[in-house]
């Protein structure tokens, strides 16, 4: 009972600040802002894969890719069809578009996951280092496809997806990737990929079935990094494949290395970190990237630990109550 | 099948390209026997055990656990069936807590799935705190109880070697593989090694087979003993006739093996 | 029959390219254990460092071999220097953390080098001189071939040779064999892994130096990010050839650099690139430790 009255209370904050937020912050911001949730679901559903599991994924992009386009097809073709129809039979507006979005970012995340099972499976036997290369492959096979199917736009881009994303949804799917990151890992389950990272042989023999919880992390993983697509795709209502380079794989990996491998608190700092920073360089553009690479070396030589290594920020303690014992 | 033979290496041989590592070879281990497998170092020790867990897979023969076939399953299925291991180069979860180490090994006995762990399900939380009682008390047993908390690899060594036995303990073996348990202890730690090893025999009624080079360790405890050299065979019996038989004594050329005091 | 010769031709001339490229990953890679993502951006370091060599020395005014050789002389020796200057100051330094931040170090040093090469060489692309005169020969059945595509060949030739002399034959190659095997143990005959590990770095980045003055002869349009597609490709190629495996670099190279001329002339030029990753996919498929390569079990 007290969950329900938690949840309710918190949708209720995330629909008041949705209404009030514009009032406040200027079109920039808000971009700003939702570019920041949008990260934070990037880079928290990465740091399951390769924090809490220590697989080598560097090929999110093609996840998020993946989520983007087959939700905004979606939208575009039978959503925009659905809520007319809803509308029709007396729905409010806002309600018939929530609706056809929470279809269409699931669909999304659906699409992604079953991909992610695909790159997951096969990859398994593969050593770090090849696996990360067969990621890398992966995402660059995606936009390569995406570049070549004229269905969805090729190297135009795919214009005219209806923008239904707000903030109430975007901070929904944060709430939701942050939440089931932590429950996973205070859970059974996420000590056996923590197990994994540290030392698979020892936690097969130990009674962990490591290849599926390999494929299991990088479902959830990719899951999350389509919905997160999905958000993208429905907030700027135009797609490109060059929004889902490499480069772009590199940026989530870079804030989930910032962070701390395996810490989620330090993926949600970095991601906001790491999409605020381009922004305030954005004057000078092309020093900014030298900036960025510089500081992706420095880091990886000073702290390779990350910000936070991987502990989490323990948010009881600042209240003064006694930490649960770990 | 006999069913006080747990375990039998039929006719077991693993050859890595040219190299013979174990050449046919038979062992049995009986219900509640606490059996000894020395050799010189090279012998093929670990790669027994390697074979029994399922991390290779024999090029001839079978292994048979309770009766069944089990070479050629995967690791962790043979866990679950009851044989678990300690590792001769210590293989902790360097960044988890002793206690993570030991929940992590209890995984494949809590009931709860992935779902009721993302909702938070009264199942899950029964099963927690059911898992951790449990893990606590392994750790007391085990006198790791001021470690708990403690990262793994921030550990002493004796404190390491003795939660990897903790760790195997957890997944409820019937079937206990110890590798080289005693390596690197001094001779009071081994003492108490051979005190704790008998405790657990007893407490858990678990079968236990141990590689170990510490002789004194290996003649104190151990009821029968094999000995391996160049992946064969060459003598089994009693710490007595191991002692003396020239066999074993040529193939350690040189190596002293002591008179041990108190025959178990 | 003609046309399948003749991107046969092509196809060995391209081949030789990657090799030359896989050669530096594959090196790296034995000794390191480390997919040195920056080394595509090393061969198109030594393109422009001809390009300025080429333009000082004015080159193409009276082009005579004396001088290309100059102009691939200086380039490869430049990047031999910034392969050393990578190693020591962003590589050697993370040697002892994880794989994982290893590799996040490499690609920075990746983009460190692409994008502080559009901040100094700007962004649109340069053009190489001309410092060879461009002819055609004929071969048989009506198939041609460019003296660029001859020098290509020949040149790559002359120094996978000279590499593997370097390797069997001199004491320094038979150190980075035996570092290559086990580190410990070379250190522990004597051999200073550091010095080996450097000198590795840099004939691998000569090598790719190499490789980029050549592709400039023949494609004379270099711009800063001109090494991203055939670093990946040769990256691919050593991985084809077994990763860590000398010569399996050099078979690497000669399968992708003919598999993708016979992909763009019978199927697409828009797959050109695809086809190194569904190579890559396959081999990791069928046969992950590559075509000569061996696989290294992990010791439980």
């Amino acid at each position: 009972m007290k969950r329900l009255i938690v949840a309710a209370v918190t949708l209720g904050a995330l629909a008041g600040l949705d209404l009030l937020l514009p009032r406040f912050l200027n079109p920039y911001f808000m971009r700003i802002l939702m570019l920041c949730g949008i990260s934070i679901v990037l880079a928290v559903s990465l740091n399951l894969i390769n924090g809490f599991t220590g697989q080598f994924s560097i090929g999110h992009a093609g996840f998020m890719a993946i989520g983007a386009y087959s939700s905004a097809m979606f939208s575009m073709h039978i959503g925009v069809g659905w809520v007319s129809a809803l509308e029709a039979l007396g729905a409010p507006q806002g309600l018939a578009q929530a609706a056809a979005l929470v279809v269409a970012l699931l669909l999304g995340g659906l699409a992604a996951a079953v991909a992610g099972y695909f790159v997951g499976l096969p990859s398994l036997r593969l050593r770090g280092d090849y696996l990360a290369i067969v990621t890398l492959g992966f995402g660059e096979i995606i936009r390569v496809i995406i570049t070549n199917v004229d269905a969805v736009g090729a190297a135009r881009g795919l214009p005219g997806i209806p923008q239904w994303a707000n903030f109430f949804w975007v901070a929904a799917a944060v709430i939701a990737v942050v939440g089931v990151s932590l429950r996973i890992a205070n859970s059974s389950h996420g000590r056996a990929l923590f197990a994994i990272r540290d030392d698979e042989v020892a936690a097969e023999a130990l009674g962990v079935d490591t290849t599926r919880y390999k494929v299991l992390a990088f479902v959830i993983g990719s899951f999350f990094a389509g919905i997160a697509g999905g958000l993208f795709a429905h907030y700027n209502a135009y797609l490109h494949p060059n929004s889902f380079t490499f480069l772009k794989s590199i940026e989530i990996i870079a804030m989930v290395v910032l962070g701390g491998l395996g810490s989620i608190s330090g993926s949600i700092l970095a991601a906001v970190f790491l999409t605020v920073l381009p922004e305030a360089l954005r004057s000078a553009q092309e020093l900014r990237m030298v900036i960025y690479s510089l500081m992706i070396i420095v880091l990886m030589i000073t702290r390779p630990g990350g910000l936070m290594g991987s502990r989490e920020i323990d948010v009881r303690r600042w209240f003064g109550r006694r930490a649960r014992p770990a | 099948m006999n069913p006080d033979v747990l375990l039998h290496l039929d006719h077991v041989t693993m050859q890595f390209g040219g190299l013979k590592a174990v050449a046919n070879l038979d062992l049995e281990v009986g219900r509640g026997e606490l059996v000894g497998l020395i050799g010189p170092n090279g012998a093929g020790k670990t790669t027994v055990f390697n074979l029994i867990t399922g991390v290779y897979t024999p090029t001839n023969g079978r292994v048979m656990f309770e009766g069944r076939a089990i070479q050629g399953m995967k690791p962790h299925v043979i866990a679950h069936r009851g044989i678990t291991r300690t590792f001769q180069n210590i293989r902790l979860f360097a960044s988890r807590t002793c206690r993570d180490n030991v929940l992590i090994a209890a995984h494949q006995h809590c009931e709860a799935g992935l779902l009721d762990a993302v909702l938070a399900t009264a199942r899950f939380e029964r099963d927690e705190q059911a898992m951790r009682k449990r893990a606590d008390e392994l750790l007391a047993l085990l006198g790791l109880s001021e470690w708990a908390d403690v990262r793994a690899a921030e550990l002493p060594y004796g404190q390491q070697r003795r939660l990897e036995i903790a760790r195997a303990l957890a997944g409820r073996p019937r079937l206990l593989l110890l590798d080289e348990p005693a390596a690197g202890l001094n001779p009071q730690e081994s003492d108490q090694l051979m005190h704790l090893i008998e405790e657990i025999r007893r407490k858990f009624e678990v079968t236990i087979l141990l590689i170990e080079h510490d002789m004194r360790v290996v003649m104190g405890i151990c009821r029968r003993i094999a000995v391996l050299d160049y992946g064969e065979k060459i003598a089994e019996g009693t710490p007595g006739q191991i002692r003396s038989d020239p066999k074993v004594i040529e193939a350690y050329l040189g190596e002293e093996v002591p008179a041990a005091g108190g025959n178990a | 029959m003609t046309e399948f010769l003749q991107q046969l031709v092509n196809g060995i001339t391209w081949g030789s390219v990657y090799a030359l490229i896989a050669l530096g990953y594959t090196m790296v890679y034995g000794i390191l254990r480390l997919i040195n993502f920056a080394h595509g951006d090393v061969y198109m370091l030594g393109a422009f460092f001809g390009y300025f060599t080429a333009r000082f020395i004015g080159a193409a005014n009276n082009p005579n071999p004396m001088k290309a050789i100059i102009v691939l002389l200086s380039a490869m020796i430049a990047c031999g220097l910034v392969g050393i200057v990578i190693e020591r100051f962003a590589y050697k330094p993370v040697r002892r953390s994880s794989r994982l931040s290893a590799l996040i170090t490499a690609i920075g040093v990746s983009l460190l080098l692409e994008n502080g090469g559009i901040l100094l060489f700007g962004a649109d692309p340069k053009f190489f001189p001309q410092i060879i005169r461009a002819r055609e020969f004929n071969l048989i059945h009506g198939v041609t071939i460019s003296n660029q595509q001859l020098i290509i060949l020949a040149v790559s030739l002359i120094l996978m040779f000279a590499l593997r002399f370097i390797v069997l034959h001199t004491r320094t190659g038979k150190a980075m064999q035996a570092v290559s095997y086990n580190p410990t143990a070379a250190a522990l005959m004597g051999i200073s892994v550091d010095r080996i590990i450097t000198f590795t770095f840099m004939l691998g980045s000569m090598l790719a130096a190499a490789a980029g003055v050549l592709v400039a002869l023949q494609n004379p349009k270099i711009e800063p990010l001109m090494g991203i597609m055939p670093g990946l490709k040769a990256f691919v190629a050593a991985v084809l050839g077994g990763i860590g495996n000398i010569p399996g670099a050099v078979v690497g190279g000669l399968v992708m650099g003919i598999a993708e001329v016979l992909v763009v002339g019978y199927i697409s030029p828009t797959y050109r690139d695809a086809i190194a990753f569904v190579l890559l996919i396959v081999i990791l498929l069928v046969r992950p430790a590559g075509i000569l390569g061996r696989n290294v079990a992990e010791k439980v």
